[in-house]
């Protein structure tokens, strides 16, 4: 089934062994195995990850940073190390540049509401590209609508790829701010973010890259990338929900206002002045999300273990194995189709509307996500209402794709 | 294909959805309305022609799933001619059939061509579909010249 022969070259992962890892795989869906390729929308999570929140709530549950005690201390303890874990992962200078929020969503907010606030005026240009999920739209729209600057787009081809000669005739000395997905979530094109960064450099403006789509499929090291605010959620990386991660250069994050004031952001509070706390609990008011940190740090462990470069080519494998499979089905059309491109794949069969195929693959026990994917504008682009998505993680196998294209099969017959 | 999938999508469905009754605009309609459901993308505009509390006739446009699309034909061939008072308890029953409210059968069998949407309540994240152009329908009557939504 694959081009790899197994007697000569050793599988990079056992992906048997992997899938036992993650319980919620083993089920039944409408009386057929669970397929699950709905992987961009989140990823399922090991036992490693779902123990490790489990004993925290069981044996060491406590709020951190503030109790003597022995459980505030263990707690405090797994937090820190789940913030080194990321450091490690990204690559990043120092854990004081890593910072906890609810996900990409918040990061890119928090961004917009501190460094953009402080140093986006009227005037002022803000780079984003057509590809964007609305989480690296609406808040820079908001930001251009209250201050006065102008948000401008980098347009894409018909392969889902961003035009670069566009973008260097829309960077000029206006341009405060460029923010940029890695990996789009719909046409899984990976952009040359890298090459985004220096660019945008050239003319001072600073880089934030939307990692929501990366990190789970490709080794990221931020300081080679160069940019400066990096972003990613923690459940779409086999952790868990309401934990994500903003990296951002130190002495910007030095420099920026902090964003929501609370508990844990201060150093000292009288009535007539507060003193912030340094970094990065000057980002963090309020109690945390410590389980869900704490989680986090697992599935990255469990990822780090696999190895990322494992995993990115046996999901490479697979991914041309899909486009393979779907492709020979009469009437699917791939949507997103660059040269580098990630294991999404968004399609259309003709006359059938994504949102039967859905409801025709969940009966098979398929899941897969149906809709605009949070990306109108990329539905714009391509003239369609809505598209529907199979996306692959780790832990999919040929089997999963064998599932899947015969399922699709069946959408298309029935509605021809 | 089980039986719960032909339930739902029965070939009076997907031939509606192959070829939609009333898929047209009408020029200067009495009442109009626009529907959109976020979730899917689904969009759909209803025009009417209403004179002395008659139905006169009454079209579609837009693009949706079969389930939305079957719909939204079917109640156009449906209410054409209808007053608006039965439209309105049209309107009652049909969401309560796609629900799971109404199950007397023979309140069930009375509705019609309309029984054949029965099969959506098996599946509760379709009942949007089969009920955004009768809310759409409903705007339009009540004069909600705005965009209607399911969310
Ligand atoms: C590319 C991209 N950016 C941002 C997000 C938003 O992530 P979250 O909802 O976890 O904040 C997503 C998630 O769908 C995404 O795919």
């Amino acid at each position: 089934m694959t081009e790899r022969n197994p007697l000569t070259v050793k599988p990079l992962m056992d992906i048997d062994k992997i899938r036992k890892d993650f319980p919620v795989l083993h089920q039944s869906v409408h009386g057929k195995p669970l397929v699950y390729l709905d992987n961009a929308a989140t990823t399922q999570k090991p036992n490693s990850v779902i123990e490790a929140i489990s004993e925290y709530y069981r044996l060491y549950n406590s709020n951190i940073h503030r109790g003597v005690h022995q459980l505030s201390q263990k707690a405090t303890d797994e937090y820190e190390a789940a913030r080194q874990k990321v450091q490690r992962y990204l690559n990043a200078n120092s854990t004081k540049e890593v910072i906890f929020l609810r996900g990409t969503s918040e990061a890119v907010n928090l961004v917009m509401n501190t460094y953009g606030r402080t140093n986006i005026k009227a005037g002022d240009e803000i780079i984003i590209s057509e590809m964007e999920h609305h989480s690296n739209i609406v808040p820079w729209q908001m930001l251009a609508q209250q201050t006065g600057a102008v948000l401008r787009v980098i347009p894409m081809n018909d392969k889902g790829e961003l035009l670069m000669e566009e973008f260097k005739n829309l960077l000029n000395e206006k341009t405060k701010f460029v923010s940029v997905v890695h990996a789009s979530n719909t046409l899984g094109t990976e952009n040359p973010v890298k090459e985004i960064t220096g660019l945008a450099h050239e003319v001072g403006a600073k880089v934030m890259v939307d990692g929501a789509q990366a990190v789970q499929h490709f080794k990221v090291d931020v300081q080679d990338i160069g940019c400066d605010f990096y972003a990613f959620s923690g459940h779409k990386l086999y952790g868990p929900t309401g934990v994500g991660v903003l990296w951002g250069r130190e002495e910007l994050l030095i420099a920026m206002p902090p964003w929501q004031g609370g508990g844990d952001m201060i150093l000292s509070v009288t009535f007539e002045k507060t003193i912030y706390n340094g970094l990065p609990n000057k980002f963090e008011a309020g109690t945390p999300n410590i389980s869900g940190a704490i989680g986090l740090g697992h599935a990255i462990d469990y990822v780090t273990a696999l190895g990322i470069d494992n995993i990115h080519e046996h999901e490479r494998d697979l991914y041309r194995y899909m486009e393979q499979k779907f492709l020979e089905i009469q009437g699917v059309s791939l949507v997103g189709s660059a040269a580098k491109k990630g294991s999404v794949f968004s399609f259309t069969i003709d006359g059938v509307h994504p949102h039967d195929v859905g409801t025709i693959l969940d009966m098979e026990g398929i899941a897969i996500r149906t809709g605009h994917m949070c990306t109108q504008p990329v539905m714009k682009h391509f003239g369609v209402p809505a598209l529907s998505r199979a996306s692959i993680g780790l832990y999919n196998n040929y089997e999963d794709i064998d599932c899947a294209a015969e399922a699709i099969k069946k959408a298309a017959e029935f509605f021809s | 294909m089980n039986e719960e999938l032909k339930e739902l999508y029965q070939q009076v469905i997907i031939d509606h959805n192959k070829n939609p009754r009333n898929f047209r605009k009408i020029e200067l309609p009495s009442h109009h309305s626009e529907g959109f459901n976020p979730l899917c993308g689904d969009h759909v505009y209803i025009y009417l022609d209403v004179a002395n509390g008659v139905i006169r006739d009454i079209s579609f446009e837009g693009n949706g799933c079969a389930i939305s699309k079957s719909s939204a034909s079917i109640m156009t061939a449906e209410l054409k001619g209808k007053t608006l008072e039965e439209a309105e308890v049209l309107f009652q029953k049909f969401h309560e059939l796609v629900t799971g409210k109404l199950t007397d059968e023979e309140e069930i069998e009375k509705l019609g061509k309309l029984s054949i949407f029965q099969g959506v309540r098996d599946f509760p994240v379709r009942v949007k579909c089969a009920s955004l152009p009768w809310h759409t329908l409903h705007a339009a009557l009540h004069d909600q010249q705005t965009a209607v939504s399911t969310e």
